[in-house]
């Protein structure tokens, strides 16, 4: 499983984030050929709004009747984007208000992402494909987390490509394979934590945000991770206004950064990022394992 | 083993007079050059090679088996130079994991950084990385030569069995674990020594040795300023009486 992003530094690159990224994520296609996945982080929405990223079983999706249904029940003000199989929902409604009712009235459908900032897209097949089916080139936003999956532990669904995601704005990419997913699902579910998926990756995601619930902060839910996740890992994460890089101890899954004074851009190879602007003199380094690296927006 | 060496380490260095052959990855496919780097090399002695916009690509100039200088203008991917006989590879950028892995002679040049496990299990050669090296540098050394300018990663030189390396700036966690026959010379500090590696004092050979691969490599420091790092062999032979802790 394999990874890449962007964070753009310069606003005026903001608008060609989108461009930035598809060759990034392209170019990981070898590492990664069973499905891709994006989460763009976009401006901020309204304390009362949220925005939900919603994926369902099929193409033929009827959202309209979503929309009319979802309006006749809560009364709320919402706008829906539809692509295909996919929706970004922008509803004045919260999770606790949300998420119910989806699941009382729409069982069958993925909720990706909730938040006020970001949309998510992921679905199996090529990454070119899945980015020219939901025209990742046209994304704008401060960054991005992008990741190609070649499953090496559960099945290739949806559902099970990156990016992962728990609570709100917050989500998380995984190069590697983790030895005790299970044993954090085990300390979670008691907690009222659910799984969606048997997904290692999963695990390591619901812990973070779990700690990060419970009051730390980015830097310290990492800090405990270090602690209790075992295995292979290279983990990207994307909150609202922060990017976070983490290795494990023995660092077997690779990352190279380039930083230059307009963006930062990482991936698992250089060769994903040699078509960024100026990368050619971009400060290029590995980051070291178990240190932590979190750039802010 | 030396003699070798000196033969081919200084040509890396030296401009070439004539006009290289130049192969453009973003032109030409990289199963293109290095076919030729097998099979046509021969019928262009004298000829230097130029690789450019390798953009990390990997399986640059693996499996070269003939005396021929290619520089390769940019970072590479996995394992370039692999395999490598004869050849001098300069890479002007930083290499991806695996560089020079299995060389079995000639010398590969990293100007910037090399990933993790630059040089394993080389049997011959000189691999030369003016940068860093990432983990496991030097893993299962064969006999090759490698000497980083800058620092190594952990558990670099792990179960290296024959061949030198040259550390001249610090090492990381569990440097030269279970070590045989290889030595290691470090001239900073080490973050923590493996399982059987020892330092030992240096002899004049090792001076020696160390002033030698420094020359190769061109770099400025004395060999005054290196620690010898060696297997205690203590883990040679089993101990049916010890608590098996490992």
């Amino acid at each position: 499983m394999w990874h890449c992003w962007t964070f753009d530094q310069n606003p005026a690159l903001r608008s060609s984030l989108g461009e930035l990224a598809v060759p990034m994520l392209i170019g990981m296609s070898e590492r990664g050929p069973d499905s891709a996945g994006l989460a763009v982080f976009t401006e901020t929405l309204a304390p009362a709004y949220r925005k939900y990223s919603l994926h369902a079983g099929s193409p033929e999706f009827d959202w309209k009747t979503l929309v009319e249904t979802l309006r006749t029940h809560l009364q709320p003000q919402l706008n829906l984007e539809s692509h295909g199989n996919h929706a970004i929902l922008t509803v004045d409604l919260l999770p606790d208000q949300l998420k119910p009712w989806l699941k009382a009235h729409y069982p069958h459908l993925h909720l990706l992402s909730s938040g006020r900032t970001i949309d998510l897209y992921k679905e199996t097949g090529k990454p070119a494909e899945v980015a020219a089916r939901y025209n990742f080139r046209s994304f704008q936003g401060t960054h991005v987390v992008g990741h190609t999956r070649m499953a090496t532990e559960s099945a290739v669904t949806p559902a099970h490509a990156h990016p992962f995601t728990a609570g709100e704005d917050f989500c998380l990419v995984h190069n590697g394979s983790l030895s005790n997913p299970y044993e954090i699902r085990r300390k979670l579910e008691p907690r009222g934590i659910q799984f969606e998926t048997d997904n290692d990756t999963e695990a390591a995601c619901r812990f973070l945000e779990w700690r990060m619930r419970e009051g730390d902060d980015l830097e310290t839910a990492i800090r405990q991770g270090f602690e209790e996740l075992d295995g292979f890992y290279t983990f990207l994460m994307g909150t609202s206004d922060k990017l976070a890089l983490v290795r494990d101890a023995f660092a077997c899954k690779p990352a190279i950064v380039a930083e230059t004074d307009d963006y930062v851009a990482i991936s698992s190879e250089f060769r994903s990022l040699a078509h960024l602007p100026d990368v050619k003199n971009a400060h290029l380094y590995e980051p070291a394992p178990e240190e932590m690296y979190v750039w802010t927006v | 083993m030396d003699s070798v060496m000196d033969s081919v380490t200084n040509s890396t260095i030296k401009a070439d007079t004539e006009m290289p052959i130049v192969f453009d990855l973003a032109q030409t496919p990289l199963r293109e050059v290095n076919r030729f780097l097998h099979q046509e090399i021969s019928q262009h002695n004298g000829k230097s090679i130029r690789i450019l916009n390798p953009d990390g690509a990997h399986n640059i100039a693996v499996g070269v088996d003939h005396e021929v200088n290619i520089e390769i203008a940019g970072h590479t991917g996995y394992y370039a130079a692999g395999m490598n006989q004869l050849a001098n590879v300069m890479i002007l950028g930083n290499a991806g994991p695996g560089v020079a892995e299995n060389m079995m002679s000639g010398c590969v040049q990293v100007k910037g950084f090399a990933s993790v496990s630059a040089g394993a299990s080389a049997q011959g050669g000189l691999l030369i990385i003016e940068g860093n090296a990432g983990l496991r540098c030097g893993i299962s050394l064969k006999g090759g030569d490698i000497v980083v300018g800058g620092s190594v990663g952990s558990f670099s030189a792990f179960m290296a069995q024959a061949g030198r390396i040259v550390i001249c700036g610090d090492a990381g966690d569990a440097l030269g674990d279970s070590l045989y026959e290889a030595v290691i010379y470090v001239r900073g500090k080490i973050k923590s020594l493996g399982a059987d590696a020892q330092i030992e004092p240096m002899t004049d050979a090792d001076y020696q040795t160390v002033t030698e691969l420094l020359a190769q490599a061109n770099f400025p420091y004395s060999s005054k300023e290196f620690r010898r790092v060696a297997s205690a062999k203590q883990l040679y032979h089993w101990n049916a009486d010890d608590n098996q802790e490992y």
